[in-house]
């Protein structure tokens, strides 16, 4: 199996989900069969190219420094789970 | 055994920039909380980031001044950690493509030996949210609440070298970077504002090796004082530790003033892996190198090639003009009372000394002295044409900054003209040599250095307008 | 035929002549959703007020005698991922459920503008993830052709819609091939602009350098007038291309002399349907006679589309949705601390094939991999979008099917992730390439399944893809064919 269940739990931390014990089996099969196929990428000699990351030869877009209205807070917090006098509210934070 | 510290920084300056790094948000400090948000640094789901040109000008202007190269093809990079400060889980910021790569700065150590410390690299990202926490410290916080003013206010970080190997020379290289990034106007630098930051890498090694050992890091440091008290805590700390056979362990710890000392803070393992990616959403930055003798043109004098000037100039000692050129507004104030006439090196001590004190002593800055260059410069030609002496000149000085009067008046007002009428002086010497007589046979019986205590007599007596050089002559020639 | 059957451009002729009125028309529409949306299950938010209050608004502009543009007052729907303000926009995930963004996207604007009457939201696979729409999580919709059947995805709602005459047009997404490839399954006129014709801005990212937004409508005309509105340059998103948007609709001419078309073998893969083979093989014909001329090219690195697309596109993804943490917006799972409430909050409210790609992505981009997949499929990423530059140099479009099969039986591969990934081997390419593509109706399976033809074009060249689709929609009658959804 190329996803072993060590790799499982690294990514799933990485991706802030938790993998209930009874799908794990079925998890790290999916994602073995699909990175197995993926694999066939080795066989590409890339040797010589670039990455690339844009298709269209697109450069130096920016914006002027000119201020533009902020949105309204009540509207900015309209969406927050939880809020607290204008602040959006979380729980404890361990890390630092 | 002794060890040496190998220390590198991490510099995060926020730069002064009238909106954010990729919206038009207002960054202005000291806002109600969120309300200088809107869906793009909100982080909502569909915005797209837009680069603010502004701090690609600032961050190669940096650059430049800091002697870095700056890299004609430059991209963004998403770095990828979970915080409740970041809205998008990832901080926008460049990877392997920065803008300024391979810069340097030169330090003079207080023993006057000069060192370059190397900067790696300068980068352009976005700062994140602030915290506030329900009780005194995050740890002890049930909830905390977040306010995102700040999540996208546009930074450049300056990450050095470990070519520092004293805590004196940390501090002395953000002071330095600091004093350049203001007279670049690229950023407030106010440190109370957070405005400049400092993430401290420390690892210790037997003096004389080049292994390297395992380093600690404690970020956000954002005071000189505090950068030179976490680090000399810190080496002996990991020297303690190495002592005692033990191994110093990487990771981050946090500096807690108050008590003096560094803690671990015990983060989880493992939590750190960033997965950069270029950021597809933004596109690539191609800068010329005809742009870039265009920003190195614009450049103003920098505290190098001013401290120099000053030497030149003026004569100014290498340690006088090193400290007036510290910061462009020192710089400029010199300028202006020079300007105003005063003799170079006589300004250069009174803003050293009567003028830094008094602005230390309320906190004040140099730009906002009460006592303008303009009245300090009058001030001191009174001195160089004799009319006070250098200590009356104190009483003019203290009156200055209570008062907008010019030096003229308050001499004129308060009668503090200085006498150099011979006549007048010699008649209070007479009047202290006959009622001095066992100082004046100390002196007689050869000990020269009793008519210091005579020359203060009779200054005591003038109520200090006796020019002290005529006291001196009319004492010697009196005393035989 | 009966309003609801009719395209934009007939719609509009009505309009202006007087024959009908927005309110009629949208009241028809409307109507037909009571009557057929139980079975199709397209739209996941209806806006029947505002969508009548925009229609009463444009009748007083036509009885004061003003002009109207093309889409004013004509109901389309608009793809749940693309942001309305002040209208729940949910992506068909739960963790966006009661999410009301508080700005509109860029395309919103522009056809508010139009004032064109918005019916509502249309359903989707999870943030767009998927080609069956059956990721949605609240239901899958079914194909109005045969509701046992998908509609194909992701933009399943959009094209079904579409299709059962419960929107006029519509608007997708296309990441993989969601508009092209629900649009060859439903029968109806897909088309994926050049990436970066149309702003992005508002649209929920998915895969921020692959996304593309486009209409879905009935026919080529109706997809030249709406490409007019939707497509231009836009200060929000710096990957939108600053360049003049050319009247589209100059391009709806029936004319494919001296054009030349392509045909790249690989892409007519073993394990293809004969029914699609044949249908586009004499669609093919079809243009030869209409006067273009076809030659056989090869794109060799075809074969690693699928392995490249599903390394970029989860990568992307992997860092586009960590911004669901229940945080500031969304909705949010308990927990003891930040770490567990986010970490409960993602578990619980995405869906598993969400969470597959997600995780696909972060073991991508995790050190000690990155290398191996993430770097490497940006590399060959590079040689299929040369396979197509090199391509170009001597052909005008290229024709092949828009999906190897006709629509599916809903359930039939959703167990198995990675057969259903191979099901996008022809749309996918394009995206990796950033290349125009449009699927035009092209003939029907022996089952009665619809099958689309894709062509391609040249980066910014929707001109040349609308008017070869134009002149081959003219000249047969597929177009013209509507589901049949059990004789309503």
């Amino acid at each position: 199996m190329k996803v072993t269940k060590k790799d499982l739990e690294t990514v799933a931390l990485l991706s802030r989900l938790s993998i209930p014990a009874e799908k794990e089996e079925q998890y790290t099969q999916q994602l073995s069969a699909i990175l197995d196929y993926i694999d066939n990428l080795s066989t590409v000699n890339t040797d010589e190219i670039q990455p690339i990351a844009h298709v269209l030869p697109i450069s130096n877009v920016f914006r002027d420094d000119v201020v533009k209205e902020s949105l309204d807070r009540d509207l900015a917090l309209s969406n927050a789970p939880l809020k607290d006098e204008g602040y959006f509210k979380v729980p404890k934070i361990l890390e630092g | 055994m002794s060890y040496e510290a190998v220390i590198g920084l991490e510099i995060h300056s926020e730069l002064k920039t009238n909106t954010k790094i990729f919206c038009g948000c207002a960054t202005t400090f000291g806002a109600e909380h969120n309300t200088h948000v809107c869906p793009v640094c909100l982080g909502l789901p569909g915005v797209l980031p837009v680069l603010n040109k502004r701090v690609l000008e600032f961050a190669i202007k940096a650059g430049l001044a800091l002697n870095c190269h700056i890299n004609g093809f430059s991209k963004f990079d998403r770095k990828n950690y979970y915080y409740p400060d970041l809205p998008k889980n990832w901080q926008t910021s460049q990877y392997d493509l920065p803008i300024c790569e391979h810069g340097y700065v030169d330090i003079v150590k207080s023993n006057g030996e000069k060192k370059r410390i190397r900067i790696t690299r300068i980068h352009m990202e976005e700062d994140a949210g602030k915290l506030v926490h329900s009780g005194n410290t995050i740890k002890d916080s049930d909830t905390s609440n977040v306010d995102y003013n700040r999540t996208g206010v546009p930074l450049i970080e300056i990450v050095s070298e470990p070519d520092m190997s004293t805590p004196e020379e940390a501090r002395l290289y953000m002071e330095k970077v600091k004093s350049i990034l203001q007279y670049i106007d690229v950023s407030n630098c106010k440190m109370e504002e957070g405005n400049l930051r400092a993430d401290l890498n420390v690892s210790i090694r037997p003096r004389g090796t080049d292994t390297l050992g395992t380093r600690t890091e404690m970020k956000n440091i954002n005071s000189f004082k505090a950068v030179e008290e976490a680090l000399t805590y810190e080496i002996e700390r990991q020297e303690e530790v190495v002592e005692d056979g033990g191994h110093v362990v990487q990771e981050t710890r946090t500096w807690d003033p108050e008590r003096g000392i560094t803690l671990s803070m015990r983060t989880k393992e493992n939590a750190n892996d960033y997965r950069y990616m270029p950021e597809p959403d933004l596109v690539p930055i191609i800068t010329t190198d005809e742009e870039i003798e265009a920003f190195r043109k614009s450049l103003p004098e920098l505290p190098d090639a001013r401290q120099a000037r000053l030497e030149n100039e003026f004569g100014l000692s290498s340690y006088d003009a090193g400290v007036i050129t510290s910061s462009r507004q020192m710089a400029e104030y010199f300028d202006a009372v020079v300007a105003a006439g005063a003799d170079a090196k006589l300004a250069a001590n009174w803003i050293m000394g009567d003028l830094s004190k008094n602005l230390n002593a309320e906190n004040m800055s140099i730009t906002d002295s009460p006592v303008e260059p303009e009245r300090l410069g009058q001030m001191i030609g009174l001195i160089s044409k004799g009319t006070i002496s250098s200590k009356i000149a104190k009483k003019v000085f203290e009156e200055m900054w209570k008062c907008p009067d010019s030096p003229e008046k308050i001499v004129q007002d308060k009668g503090l003209v200085q006498i150099t009428d011979t006549k007048a002086i010699e008649e209070i010497v007479d009047k202290v040599i006959a009622s001095s007589q066992k100082i004046v046979d100390d002196y007689k019986g050869g000990n020269k250095k009793a008519i210091g205590a005579l020359v203060g007599q009779v200054m005591k007596q003038s109520k200090g307008k006796a020019n002290p050089q005529l006291v001196n002559q009319l004492l010697a020639q009196k005393l035989g | 035929m009966k309003l609801f059957e009719q395209p934009s451009h007939v719609l509009h002729d009505m309009l202006v002549n007087n024959e009908i009125t927005s309110l009629e028309l949208t009241e028809a529409i409307l109507s037909r959703i009571d009557e057929v949306e139980g079975d199709v299950k397209a739209y996941l938010t209806l806006t029947r007020d505002e969508a009548i209050a925009q229609a009463k608004a444009v009748d007083e502009k036509i009885a004061r005698g003003e002009k109207i543009s093309f889409l004013e007052g004509i109901p389309g729907a608009i793809k749940d991922n693309i942001c309305t303000k002040g209208v729940k926009t949910t992506c068909a995930s739960k963790i966006l459920q009661n999410f009301v963004p508080p700005y509109s996207a860029t395309v919103v604007n522009k056809l508010n503008a139009e004032n064109a009457v918005i019916l509502g939201k249309t359903n989707l696979d999870e943030f767009a993830m998927g080609g069956s729409t059956e990721n949605s999580a609240y239901f899958p919709t079914r194909n109005p052709w045969n509701t046992e059947c998908v509609p194909g995805g992701s933009s399943g709602g959009s094209a079904a819609a579409v299709a059962a005459g419960t929107a006029v047009w519509a608007i997708g997404s296309d990441t993989g091939g969601s508009i092209r490839q629900p649009a060859s399954f439903c029968g109806v006129v897909g088309m994926k602009p050049t990436y970066g014709r149309v702003s992005r801005y508002g649209l929920v990212a998915y895969a921020s350098s692959l996304d593309q937004i486009g209409p879905i409508t009935k026919d080529v005309t109706d997809c030249a007038h709406i490409l007019n509105i939707i497509a231009g340059h836009d200060d929000m998103d710096s990957t939108c291309v600053n360049e003049a948007v050319p009247d589209y609709t100059k391009a709806l001419v029936e004319d494919v002399k001296g054009l030349k078309l392509a045909i790249p073998k690989e892409y007519f893969v073993d394990g293809m349907d004969p029914d699609v083979e044949k249908a586009i093989r004499d669609s093919i014909k079809k243009l030869e006679e209409l006067g273009a001329e076809v030659v056989e090219i090869s794109l060799p690195n075809t074969a690693h589309a699928i392995s490249t697309y599903y390394l970029i596109a989860p990568a992307e993804a992997a860092t586009n949705l960590e911004r669901y943490d229940g945080v500031s917006y969304g909705e949010r799972a308990d927990g003891v601390d930040i770490v567990d409430m986010m970490t409960n909050t993602r578990s619980q409210y995405f869906g598993e094939e969400v969470k597959r790609r997600i995780m696909i992505g972060n073991y991508a981009l995790s050190a000690g991999y990155y290398d191996a997949y993430y770097l490497k499929a940006l590399k060959v990423r590079r040689l299929v979008k040369e396979d197509y530059d090199k391509a170009f140099e001597k052909v005008d479009v290229i024709v092949c099917p828009t999906a190897p099969s006709p629509a599916y039986k809903i359930g039939e591969k959703i167990d198995n992730p990675l057969e259903m990934y191979l099901q996008d081997v022809c749309t996918v390419p394009l995206n990796l390439a950033g290349l125009p593509g449009i699927s035009v109706p092209c003939g029907f399976s022996s089952k009665g399944m619809p099958i689309g033809m894709q062509l391609i074009g040249k980066p910014l060249d929707e001109a040349t893809l609308i008017r070869t689709a134009y002149t081959y929609e003219q000249s047969q009658d597929f177009h013209k064919s509507r589901a049949a959804l059990g004789g309503k």
